[in-house]
């Protein structure tokens, strides 16, 4: 396996979509090359980071507040 | 936190339903119930496309309102999460037209370019890299690396790997084939990741590591 081979397929391997014997590949490719390890590691890394820390956090209050005005309109609509 | 739903069996009825089935009978509290549920995904899906808070807040309160207006739309073979993300993305995009007057916003906009379908730095990261930054400032990297994605990946990311949508579902609620979120979101993932590295990677030494004490 190539690196532009493991790259194509990076998706389904964090996805852990892979057949058995891809995945033995891929495990005699990461042996040996850092680059791809990193990348590997790293990819899935970035993934973990964005899902455990919230961005674009909604305080309690403006959450609570939101939460009132939108029930309030559907009361009205119906 | 993103509420990764698991795949329920076709003859298992999802929660939702039940809770929709009640809604349509005329009882508003199931409805709490469903906002309460899905408003912090909601919320953050509008932010992911509009970049602005106001126009976020706005966005998901319409969402909820039009999804409870054409709840007699709603067809029990797709989820209703889904169903209710793809009112929130329209909502959101219909907003972000608005605010470009003029310019076309489209995220089904074939991006041609094969740019970023290749990592460029192989540095490996530190331990725990987050541990170098407090709570505002992570945040702020987070959201400013994010931001600097096109728009066609960064939502796909939104969507697939931030809220849990499945790939045929991301694709749905865009939009899009399978092929092209899923092309979309590798680089979408190998551009955040380099970007990312900039600020988690190994610092490497420039002088030898001291023995902690040994400083005079
Ligand atoms: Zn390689």
């Amino acid at each position: 396996m190539k690196c532009t081979e493991f790259l194509a397929i990076l998706d389904d391997v964090i996805d852990e979509s892979i057949a058995a014997q891809t995945r033995a590949e891929i495990e005699v490719h990461l042996r040996k090359c850092g680059h791809c390890e990193v990348v590997l590691d790293t990819t899935r890394k970035t993934i973990e980071i964005y899902r455990c820390h919230e961005i674009y956090e909604l305080p309690s209050e403006v959450s609570e507040r939101l939460h009132n005005a939108i029930m309030e309109r559907c009361k009205k609509a119906k | 936190m993103s509420t990764i739903q698991s795949v329920a069996g076709q003859d298992e009825q999802h929660p939702d339903v039940a809770l929709v089935e009640r809604v349509r009978a005329g009882d508003v509290s199931a409805y709490d119930t469903l906002v309460r549920k899905y408003e912090r995904q909601l919320f953050r899906i509008s932010q992911h496309i509009t970049q602005n808070r106001e126009d976020a807040e706005d966005v998901m309160q319409d969402a909820f309102l039009k999804a409870y207006e054409k709840l007699d739309q709603f067809q029990g073979n797709s989820k209703f999460y889904t169903w209710l993300v793809r009112i929130a993305v329209n909502e959101s995009l219909m907003r972000l037209r608005k605010r470009r007057t003029g310019k076309m916003v489209s995220i089904d906009d074939d991006i041609v370019t094969e740019e970023g379908s290749m990592p460029r730095d192989f540095a490996d990261w530190a331990p725990n890299p987050e541990q170098n930054y407090n709570q505002a400032e992570l945040a702020e990297i987070l959201k400013k690396t994010i931001q600097g994605l096109p728009e066609g990946f960064r939502l796909v990311f939104a969507l697939r790997d931030v809220e849990g949508l499945s790939t045929e579902e991301t694709a749905e609620t865009l939009g899009l084939s399978v092929p092209a979120v899923k092309s979309r979101l590798l680089r979408a993932r190998l551009q955040l990741r380099d970007r990312l590295t900039r600020y988690f990677k190994k610092k490497t030494p420039a002088v030898a590591p001291q023995v902690n004490g040994a400083e005079a």
